[in-house]
């Protein structure tokens, strides 16, 4: 096999210690389909034991080992070291404050992505002994894309209106409410419009479409928030210039309300 | 939290957008080829303007005028956001204010025709 050495900078940072974060360089003798997380576990392993970082399945499936990678965010199980040419730059992800070395503090969208209900609210309630909710092939592919997001957060590293505006409810998360939306099983929709509707709902969105472009799953974050839009816009016209409109919206917010509860 | 009433600009600056994508391309390209003296037949000067003093013509060039002018203006806005110029209300009513100025110049000159 063919073995090639890969300059790494990589930032470190240790609260204990450090008052700012730095840049680390390492030499990495690296196989040449190896990716930027195998350089990393080898450094840990041979070179420098104290390194940090998070990752799990080495299959871009958990979404763990999102980084800036040469300033882009990457999987970096997914980032392969022959497309790189010269130092490679390895950050922590952006936008995220960080705990220690490249591993950063998820709190803020696991909080938004519990804001969102990201769950099926059901239309109706019925007994187990009726059966399954059922649904049709059609009806599985108007969500089934937007059910791909592994939360690797690296949209969220990506877009621009996040890094400008933190309270911005952001890609993923959205994306999510959009898929839930669009389930046939579930009636929640108007209960997550008091979040997806509102200026830190999607209308944060620029559609600059970065989301979409780092997205390792396909999932197209930017054509949900769009989409999102449109139904939140036509809420908006039923609310605000159709008489009785906006009692209709309330009541059913507020069952869902119940629904929930 | 409230609900936002972006939809009362947005929902112009989509239709705009769509106007843009469908129908500015083709009018660039005439407008190319006019000036180059090879006006397509049937969108000759005596052609346009009998289009241009019709209610639907005005209407028409209202339309695509207006939409263009408010979704470029949006876009503008948006674009000033994503580079960091946070002062939003002022892009908004420059721009927005440029874009109904436009508008009406064109109901003004239209209504001349």
């Amino acid at each position: 096999m063919k073995e090639r050495t890969v300059q790494l900078e990589v930032l470190r940072y240790n609260p204990d210690t450090d008052t700012e974060a730095h840049f680390q360089r390492y030499e990495v003798v690296c196989q040449e389909e190896w990716v930027v997380l195998d350089a990393l576990n080898k450094i840990k392993a041979d070179i420098d034991p104290t390194l940090n970082y998070r990752w799990s399945c080495h299959m871009a499936v958990c979404g763990s080992c999102g980084m800036m990678i040469n300033g882009e965010p990457k999987l970096s199980c997914h980032a392969f070291l022959r497309d790189y040419e010269g130092v490679i730059r390895v950050e922590p992800l952006a936008h995220f404050p960080v705990e220690r070395d490249l591993v950063t503090a998820p709190d803020d969208f696991m909080e938004k992505l519990k804001r969102v209900k990201p769950y099926v609210i059901p239309k109706e309630k019925k007994p187990i002994s009726e059966g399954e909710y059922k649904q049709t092939p059609a009806q599985l592919m108007k969500f089934r894309q937007y059910s791909m997001c592994i939360n690797c957060m690296l949209c969220y590293a990506a877009c621009p209106q996040y890094g400008l505006t933190p309270s911005f409810i952001g890609p993923a998360a959205l994306t999510l409410a959009h898929r839930y939306n669009q389930d046939s099983r579930d009636g929640g929709r108007m209960a997550r419009q008091e979040v997806v509707a509102t200026h830190e709902g999607v209308w944060e969105c620029t559609f600059v479409g970065a989301c979409s472009e780092v997205c390792p799953a396909q999932v197209d974050p930017a054509s949900a928030l769009q989409q999102m839009k449109i139904t939140s816009s036509l809420d908006w016209i039923v609310e605000h210039l159709i008489p009785g409109g906006r009692s209709a919206g309330d009541a059913a917010s507020r069952e869902d309300a119940v629904d929930k509860s | 939290m409230a609900k936002s009433h972006k939809p009362v600009v947005w929902f112009p600056f989509a239709a705009g957008g769509t106007v843009i994508a469908f129908c500015i391309p083709v009018i660039l390209l005439l407008t190319f080829l006019a000036a180059l003296g090879h006006v397509p037949a049937g969108l000759d000067y005596q052609n346009m303007h009998v289009f241009a003093r019709s209610g639907l013509g005005k209407l028409v060039i209202f339309g695509v005028v207006a939409l263009s002018l408010w979704s470029s203006a949006h876009r503008l806005r948006c674009t000033c956001y994503d580079f960091g110029l946070r002062a939003d209300t002022l892009a908004a009513t420059v721009l927005y204010a440029a874009a109904i100025f436009g508008s009406i110049a064109s109901a003004v000159f239209l209504a001349r025709i």
